[in-house]
């Protein structure tokens, strides 16, 4: 490899490793658009101006983010073909860093659905075992990381959107604080629980692209003011002082017992390096769900009214006049999961049923935010648990919505009380990577970071895969 | 019931009228609510929309500090509680106009509330107060226009987003003069606070209202609908009176009145329902999350209370003070903060207010009204008006050069001594020179001379009319009564 | 609570999605599978608790009144379905032969 171009080096071998793994649409179809020749020229404009602390850096973007010249579909019909006339906060922050865009990859439905079979383009496969889901909804950005095209990739999370499929493809992915990172291009999908998330190949990749995207941003009236901390650390430091928490509703009886093993060798590990483990409880983690789903779909229901025809997008005249177009459109355009969220935000919003389900779910999102917040107070420096459940389990496995739902059950409760998570490989189970999530109190990323690189260092590559 | 008017009067003295107005008020600001494009009337359609307002994908609400300012000042003159926490919320439904499928308004935590406005007085001459139950921020939406393309609408978002003030008063207004009243008393005071244009043909200003009638003596309310579509405060007055007696009707019939819209029709005069709207009215409300709430700190409230202008009240009682001026000129002068600012502009600096109220409300306002021009620009800045009328006050000029110059200022702008010396409008007085002209008068009509001079006194005036016309309208009369009279005695 | 043939008619209404009758009857269930499970909800005690609004204490921030827009890199046209003379153009309401301003 040249040395005079390492970004156009750099973008030439991403290219390269698509073509070798596959990434379109007969293949692991985690990435939905791409145009090498565009990439180029950016990564040309990148080796001129050296000097970003990702210079030349090929990174990949769930295709829910707003980007200059390739598409932003959502994974959705009612967006095909739509190229923004903007591009978001945190695409900009890469690119003046120096990293290059390579690709829009694959996800659900305006990210609504844990494993990125509900994309109108066709599900997305696992690059550990294309027979399994990667995860969802940014699992097109998670098997990209995975498969080696990128480094790093940006997702979304609502409800575990990176975590999850992190957790399912053996990357980092890290969800900062509500407010941290600007959501401005981002595709809104439940304002109040959205966040821009990276994956990383590594803790430190990861580290390195969240400290280039964190920041107030004056387009985003919820980013916070905030300075950004740092990082990156050493993780073969020791964490003597730190305290781990070990919430028991994370570890039901019904927990697959190797998960649990996993989970537990990793707090062992960390407990090796000095860190104090302590058994905690977060007593409304149950609640997560049903909170999570009420809250998600009603913000969802409206802040997909947005697709209607008129402005932007796909449209279908239909030939009843202006409701017919916008009944034609929306039926046509939205797949059956994006439809089933937002009749039933619709649902919880509408006359009469607005106390009962949204204003009790706002209320119960309370509670589980004093959790936390309870444990932090009591002395607790990061919460320990498993990302998920289960590993990537089979395409078509998850009929049932509700069953697809319970997916998020440990994820989701980070993104109702707003502070940031994280999850790490840990290890797999018959040859199917699994996370572990790292909790932290709102803006103490710090923290969690530095627990995730020791617990990295500790148990080596891909969480020292067994 | 107690009393029972007799049912040989007409159906509406039965009943009594009850009113409560919703009026929409656009804030004055050089950029949108929620988005930097520019408010300018009158751009190219579509022309100031950007990725906010279009509502695209991936765009974010950003609040103009200027638009809570205006809002907060409003609420402060029409003494409502500001609320030091208020939360925007999003109106969901369906319109072309409507971006994003939803309207960014204010629901359960409104900006202000319980607020009030003197709007007259009863004969008793207590004062005719209305309530004012809530004053909250909203955003506008586009204009869809349906006339222009066969079988289609047109979407302009050029107005979506522009920042208004929604104020809803009480239900206590008890006749259509009194909400036409509440309206003229609103938009003076909205002028006077500087915080919208109040423009109801442009749109500036809209009104809708909830109507009811119950029988005289009643102190329940009826059941109320809601008139739209005026576009005047006359037309209001109308539409009120119509859809009243269409409700009095309905009740003297013995049948009850269905809670709906109408639409008012100028050009008929009548009212009509609205047609069944294409969906069943579910706004769906909810906090709107892309905003956290607005936190107001309550000194800074204060300060906007206390930076408060003069409001028209305050006003016109420091006009009866300090110019000693009848009410129904006070009435006159302070009916816009523009006109107020420019008659006394003209009396402080005439030091003669009553001079300047009757040349404000004569000339100008008539000037005014045949230039097409506003007071705030006016061609006569009220510094040459007051030289104009210390010049007349001081005899330099007549009093009908004075309304020679006047015309002439109107059209040039030139201060007034200038006009008078080009036209040769000042007064003479020089006696040698009225001399002159009397004597070549009297020479002239040696017939009246002598009558005069015989003691026919009524011949005076016909003697100086002579004298000014021979002058040129140029002499000052009362020197030549004075002088023509000396020849009489002599 | 349970959701009704009716209510999912009227959601879908609302919403502006039309259903087919098969559709309509799946989603019935759907729903109701999905909301029997938010009906736990419902044992909690939430006496006093407020309810979350908005994220952090610091209120919304307020930008200063002056431009210029974030700009579009590409026109309107590029986008739009349907536009001419610079509108963005829609089929008629059906209901809205004449023209009534809906405004506010
Ligand atoms: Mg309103
Ligand atoms: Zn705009």
């Amino acid at each position: 490899m040249s040395t005079e171009h390492p970004a156009r080096d750099a973008v030439r071998a991403a290219f390269a490793r698509m073509d070798a793994v596959k990434a379109g649409r007969d293949g692991l179809n985690c990435v939905l658009w791409s145009d090498r020749g565009w990439s180029l020229d950016l990564a040309k404009e990148a080796d001129q101006n050296p000097g970003g602390v990702l210079a030349g850096v090929p990174f990949a973007v769930k295709d829910n983010i707003a980007t200059h010249h390739l598409p932003t579909t959502c994974g959705s019909r009612i967006l095909e073909g739509y190229v923004s006339p903007y591009e978001a906060t945190v695409i900009r922050r890469l690119r003046e860093a120096g990293a290059v865009l390579v690709a829009k990859t694959n996800c659900d439905e305006f990210a609504m659905g844990s494993s990125t079979e509900h994309s109108a383009y066709g599900p997305a496969r696992n690059p550990v075992d294309p027979s399994r889901v990667p995860g969802g909804s940014s699992g097109g950005s998670a098997a990209a990381v995975a498969a080696g095209i990128v480094p790093i990739a940006l997702g979304s999370e609502t409800g575990g959107s990176v975590r999850q499929p992190a957790a399912f493809c053996g990357v980092v992915g890290v969800k900062p604080t509500y407010g941290r990172v600007s959501r401005y291009g981002l595709v809104a999908f439940a304002s109040s629980l959205d966040q821009v998330g990276v994956f990383g190949a590594t803790v430190s990749h990861a580290a390195r692209a969240m400290e280039v995207i964190a920041g107030r941003d004056e387009r985003d009236s919820t980013s916070a003011d905030r300075p950004v901390p740092q990082l990156g650390f050493d993780g073969s430091q020791r964490l003597d002082g730190v305290v781990i928490g070990r919430p028991r509703e994370y570890f039901p009886d019904s927990l697959d017992a190797r998960m649990r093993e996993r989970v537990d060798s990793a707090l062992g590990a960390l407990r090796d390096r000095g860190a104090e483990v302590k058994e905690i409880s977060l007593e409304h983690t149950d609640l997560a769900i049903p909170v999570y789903y009420i809250v998600a779909t009603a913000e969802a229901s409206s802040n997909l009214a947005r697709f209607d025809g008129v402005r932007y997008g796909f449209r279908d005249n239909g030939n009843d006049g202006l409701k017919g177009m916008y009944e034609a459109t929306r039926s046509h355009g939205f797949g059956a999961e994006v439809t089933r969220r937002i009749l039933l935000g619709t649902y919880v919003l509408s006359a009469g049923y607005y106390d009962a389900y949204y204003k009790k779910a706002q209320q119960v999102r309370t509670l589980i935010t004093r959790d936390f917040g309870d444990a932090f107070d009591n002395g607790v420096d990061v919460i320990l648990t498993p990302t998920t459940p289960t590993p990537a389990f089979e395409l078509g496995a998850k009929a049932e919505p509700y069953e697809m739902y319970l997916n998020d059950i440990f994820t989701a409760t980070a993104n109702l009380a707003g502070v940031p998570a994280m999850s790490v490989p840990v290890g797999t189970i018959d040859g199917l990577p699994v996370g572990a999530q790292i909790i932290a109190r709102h803006f103490e990323e710090g923290k969690m970071f530095r627990v995730a690189s020791v617990l990295e260092n500790a148990l080596g590559a891909n969480g020292g895969a067994r | 019931m107690s009393t029972r008017v007799s049912v040989a009067d007409p159906i509406t003295e039965r009943y009594e009228m009850v009113v409560g107005l919703e009026v929409h008020v656009q804030l004055r600001t050089e950029t949108k609510a929620f988005c930097k494009c520019s408010t300018t009337f009158g751009a190219a359609p579509n022309a100031n929309t950007c990725p906010v307002c279009l509502a695209l994908p991936g765009s974010l609400p950003v609040l103009n500090e200027e638009a809570v300012k205006l809002a907060v000042r409003a609420a402060c003159a029409l003494q409502c509680e500001i609320k030091p926490i208020s939360i925007f919320a999003r109106k969901n439904y369906f319109y072309p106009d409507l971006p994003k499928g939803y309207q960014i308004s204010q629901y359960d935590k409104p900006l202000a509330t319980n607020g009030r406005m003197v709007i007259g007085k009863n004969a008793d001459g207590t004062p005719i107060t209305i309530g004012i139950t809530r004053l909250h921020m909203e955003e506008d939406a586009g204009k869809s226009v349906h006339d222009r393309f066969p079988g289609a609408s047109a979407i302009d978002l050029n107005r979506a987003g522009v920042p208004l003030i929604e104020i809803v008063s009480e239900p206590d207004m008890r006749s259509s003069a009194e909400a036409g009243a509440y309206l003229r008393v609103l938009k003076q005071l909205l002028e006077y606070i500087d915080v919208s244009d109040v423009n109801m043909e442009e749109g500036s200003l809209r009104v809708d209202a909830n109507v009811s009638a119950r029988e005289r003596g009643e102190t329940r309310l009826g059941t109320k609908t809601e008139v739209k579509n005026m576009n005047s405060f006359s037309g209001v007055e109308r539409a009120l009176e119509a859809e009243f007696a269409r409700q009095c009707a309905i009740l003297d019939r013995g049948e009850k009145v269905q809670q709906q819209t109408m639409l008012w029709d100028g050009a008929r005069g009548e009212v009509r329902p609205a047609r069944s709207k294409e969906e069943s009215h579910d706004y769906r409300y909810f906090p709107e999350p892309d905003l956290p709430p607005l936190r107001l700190d309550r000194d800074w409230i204060s300060d906007m209370k206390a930076c408060l202008p003069e409001l028209p009240q305050a006003r016109q009682k420091r006009f009866a003070d300090e110019y000693s001026l009848p009410a129904g000129d006070i009435e006159v002068l302070t009916s816009s903060p523009a006109l107020a600012d420019y008659f006394e502009g003209v009396a402080r600096q005439s030091d003669d207010p009553k001079a300047a109220a009757n040349w404000v409300m004569g000339e100008v306002l008539a000037a005014l009204k045949t230039t097409d021009q506003q007071i705030a620009h006016f061609s006569v800045r009220p510094a040459d008006l007051a030289r104009l009328i210390e010049l007349v006050r001081d005899g330099f000029v007549s009093n009908t050069a004075g309304k020679k110059i006047f015309a002439a200022m109107v059209e040039t702008g030139d201060p007034p001594a200038r006009i008078a010396e080009r036209e040769g409008l000042v007064q003479v007085r020089d006696a040698s020179e009225l001399e002159k002209w009397v004597d070549e008068v009297l020479a002239e009509n040696p017939d009246e001379a002598k009558r005069f001079r015989d003691g026919e006194k009524k011949l005076l005036g016909v003697l100086v009319g002579q004298v000014m016309k021979k002058s040129k309208g140029r002499a000052d009369p009362r020197r030549v009564n004075q002088l023509l009279s000396e020849r009489a005695a002599s | 609570m349970a959701v009704t043939r009716d209510d999912v008619a009227h959601v879908a209404e609302l919403a502006r999605i039309a259903l087919d009758e098969t559709r309509v009857g799946d989603l019935v269930r759907e729903l109701n599978g999905i909301l029997s499970h938010m009906d736990e909800l419902r044992k909690v005690d939430t006496e006093g608790v407020e309810p979350t609004a908005g994220v952090g204490d610091a209120g919304t921030p307020l930008r200063p009144d002056e431009g210029p827009p974030i700009p579009l890199d590409r026109p309107r046209e590029k986008f739009a379905p349907a536009m001419r003379d610079g509108f963005f153009i829609v089929p008629r309401l059906s209901t809205h032969e004449d023209a009534v301003e809906d405004a506010g």
